[in-house]
């Protein structure tokens, strides 16, 4: 692949067509452009009102506990006898993820449009969560859409969704995973588009939700930017996170985008290796392509019809990808990498060990990265690993891995 | 020059045209022959001839399934090309439009695609999730070959109606409801002011689809539409069907029940 001149004046943004480069777009029914047109006026309006933000900003606050630290792993720094590594503790966010963040924003935002029914999908659940739980807060009606394979795998998740008042649609049609889960929201969308509001979990679909999203997570970074300079007085050396469709990273990676100095890595998941069919790893291995309603790297077979990833955390098992990643590969100025199932288990364990913190699987991926890149610096660098979720929910199917006995 | 689907539904002496929707390979490629051929004798005037996609995200289940069926098969889209000629060999002289969502035709190439319309009997496209923003290169295509792109209105397309129709080819498909292909009960409220907007800005004709299944349904539609579609009602048929299908011995079984359920569902207007 060629490495297009990154151009960081138009990097602030997608263009008026929605793209990054030439990813993006709106590539849905025509059903779903006016309401496309709708939210995008609407945000554009919003995002210029400071009443908006204010409001938001309290429930970041108030509500999700914000802002979270950026803590010293002292421990795993030792452990690993390299560059000092910082945790951006997202695992603290109210709900236990970044997801909250973006939920809450769209959840507002659907109250501005007067829209009082949300539907949302979810693969692991933390989404769904998230939805429902604003959904509760702010008095919407909240419908979850989650594949049959994935309601099964995650019960605990569903349970908290029931509890918060949210309706599960079980989803059967093809592989009954998040995909799945995405395209019948979409059809659901499809046929109640004048009353409801569709919240996007991540950085993926048509525009203006990779956009949109990505500015809602973006506090990840700015709080980072800020606290890291608070504590060492510079900017980091590397900044690690995992990408499924990619929304903690981008909400991390962007306010650091024009710092060339630092080095912005995306992990994705390569589940049982690249070289075997089973990974997730969309912007290593996959091709541009269009999936819910966005033109991305996408793992498909010579045909173009849809792979199925594989990755053992199901927060990243997603054959798509955000078009800003596809955007941002192309332009070489994020690194991307891939971490298989047993090096982020590894890592899931060594947090755990070292500093009594147990990260989601899919945060493992980029803990596992970091691992991975200490070899390589000096004591007097400095690693910022996006810590996007904890592991509560992924402690019973770690158990079954490891036969009960923690090591 | 105008294209072949355009001036059909001037010589055809009907209004409105039939125009039935089949998934390619579903049960088999050879029964998409027959079925094709079974319903030109029963008075369709062009075949939608749907390509299987692994995320047929405008459709609901009725097509997801058949979809899922071809796939079975390994059906590509070189094979439905194929199997275009051997429709053509077989005597239908209809014209055929490929049903497809983007990213199968952004894979096989969309120069490569259109290239091949010609020598395949393939004479126009219908892509779901291309909006207009979005199909420049696909209209280009279809432009220097004329073989269409047919486009989309919806019932909430509004002020979009006369941007989409001013550069629309071939027929404007006008989608009967808010939602995903498949039979319903009941068509939007507003379906005869809706067509008549669309009709009042159209350099083409107008035909409609999504959810039609009844003979009462084409009746009511009749006056307003130079065109019926109908997709999923057919495709339960040749479901319910598969096996008697797939058997050569039996096929003409279930084209006869094809061949009745058109008649029935014309009745009201022929």
């Amino acid at each position: 692949m060629s490495k297009v001149e990154p151009d960081y004046k138009t990097i602030t943004g997608p263009d008026e067509m929605g793209r990054f480069g030439k990813f993006g777009g709106k590539f849905v029914p025509e059903t779903l452009m006016n309401a496309l047109f709708e939210l995008e006026e609407t945000y554009t309006k919003l995002k210029q009102d400071p009443s908006f933000w204010s409001e938001l900003n309290m429930l970041l606050r108030e509500y999700a506990g914000r802002e979270t630290p950026l803590y010293c792993a002292e421990q795993l720094t030792h452990r690993l006898g390299g560059p000092r590594i910082y945790l951006k503790r997202e695992d603290l966010n109210h709900t236990g993820a970044h997801k909250l963040n973006n939920a809450l924003g769209q959840g507002l935002l659907a109250r501005k449009m007067g829209k009082r029914k949300i539907i949302a999908e979810t693969g692991a659940g933390q989404h769904g969560v998230a939805s429902a739980t604003v959904a509760a807060k702010l008095g919407l009606e909240c419908k979850v859409f989650m594949g049959e394979e994935d309601i099964k795998r995650q019960e605990l998740n569903v349970f908290r969704m029931k509890l918060m008042g949210a309706e599960i649609i079980p989803v059967s049609s093809g592989t009954r995973t998040l995909k799945d889960a995405t395209n019948e929201a979409i059809r659901y969308w499809v046929s109640h588009v004048d009353d409801t509001f569709y919240v996007i979990g991540s950085v993926v679909g048509p525009h203006p939700y990779p956009m949109m999203v990505r500015d809602f997570q973006k506090i990840i970074g700015e709080e980072t930017r800020m606290q890291i300079l608070q504590k060492e007085n510079r900017l980091p050396d590397l900044i690690t996170a995992c990408v499924g469709g990619g929304s903690n990273a981008i909400g991390m990676f962007y306010p650091f985008l024009t710092d060339e100095d630092v080095i912005l890595r995306g992990v994705e998941a390569a589940g049982k290796g690249l070289d075997t069919p089973e990974h997730a790893a969309t912007l290593s291995l996959g091709r541009p392509g269009v999936i819910h309603g966005a033109m991305t790297y996408l793992l498909q077979d010579e045909n173009g019809m849809v792979a199925e990833p594989y990755s053992i955390s199901a927060g990243l098992d997603y054959p798509g990808v955000g078009p800003e990643h596809a955007y941002l590969k192309e332009t070489g100025r994020v690194q991307y990498t891939s971490v298989t199932d047993d090096e982020a288990v590894e890592a899931f364990q060594l947090l755990s060990e070292t500093e009594g913190i147990i990260p989601a699987l899919e945060s493992a991926h980029a803990v596992a990265d970091a691992v991975k890149s200490a070899r390589q610096m000096d004591p007097e660098q400095i690693i910022v690993v996006n810590l996007s979720g904890r592991g509560d929910k992924d402690v019973a199917s770690i158990q079954q891995r490891l036969g009960g006995g923690a090591r | 020059m105008t294209s072949i689907i355009e001036r059909t539904f001037s010589i055809v002496d009907k209004k409105p045209l039939f125009i039935p929707f089949i998934a390619a390979g579903d049960p088999s490629l050879k029964a998409t022959v027959s079925i094709a051929k079974a319903l030109q004798e029963s008075g369709a005037d062009m075949i939608e001839l749907g390509v299987p996609y692994s995320d047929p995200l405008a459709d609901g289940p009725t097509i997801q399934k058949a979809s899922l069926r071809a796939l079975k098969n390994g059906i590509t889209l070189d094979d439905i090309l194929e199997t275009s000629v051997h429709m053509r060999m077989a005597g239908v002289t209809i014209p055929i439009i490929l049903f497809t969502y983007y990213n199968p035709v952004l894979q096989y190439g969309i120069r490569r695609l259109f290239e091949r319309f010609e020598s395949s009997g393939i004479d126009g496209i219908i892509i779901p999730d291309l909006p207009i923003e979005e199909n420049e290169e696909v209209k280009t295509w279809a432009d220097h070959t004329g073989k269409p792109l047919i486009s989309l209105i919806a019932p909430n397309s509004s002020e979009r109606i006369e941007r989409i129709a001013s550069q629309a080819d071939g027929f404007i498909y006008c989608v009967s409801s808010l939602g995903v292909t498949g039979e319903r009960k009941k068509l939007h409220p507003q379906i005869h002011s809706f067509l008549q907007e669309v009709k009042q800005h159209a350099r083409v004709p107008v035909a409609v689809g999504f959810g039609i299944s009844s003979p009462e349904q084409v009746a009511e539609l009749a006056p307003h539409s130079d065109g019926i579609i109908v997709g999923s009602a057919i495709v339960r048929i040749i479901e319910k069907n598969e096996e008697t299908l797939l058997d050569p011995e039996t096929r003409h079984l279930a084209l006869a029940e094809i061949k009745t359920f058109v008649k029935h569902l014309y009745s009201g207007v022929l």
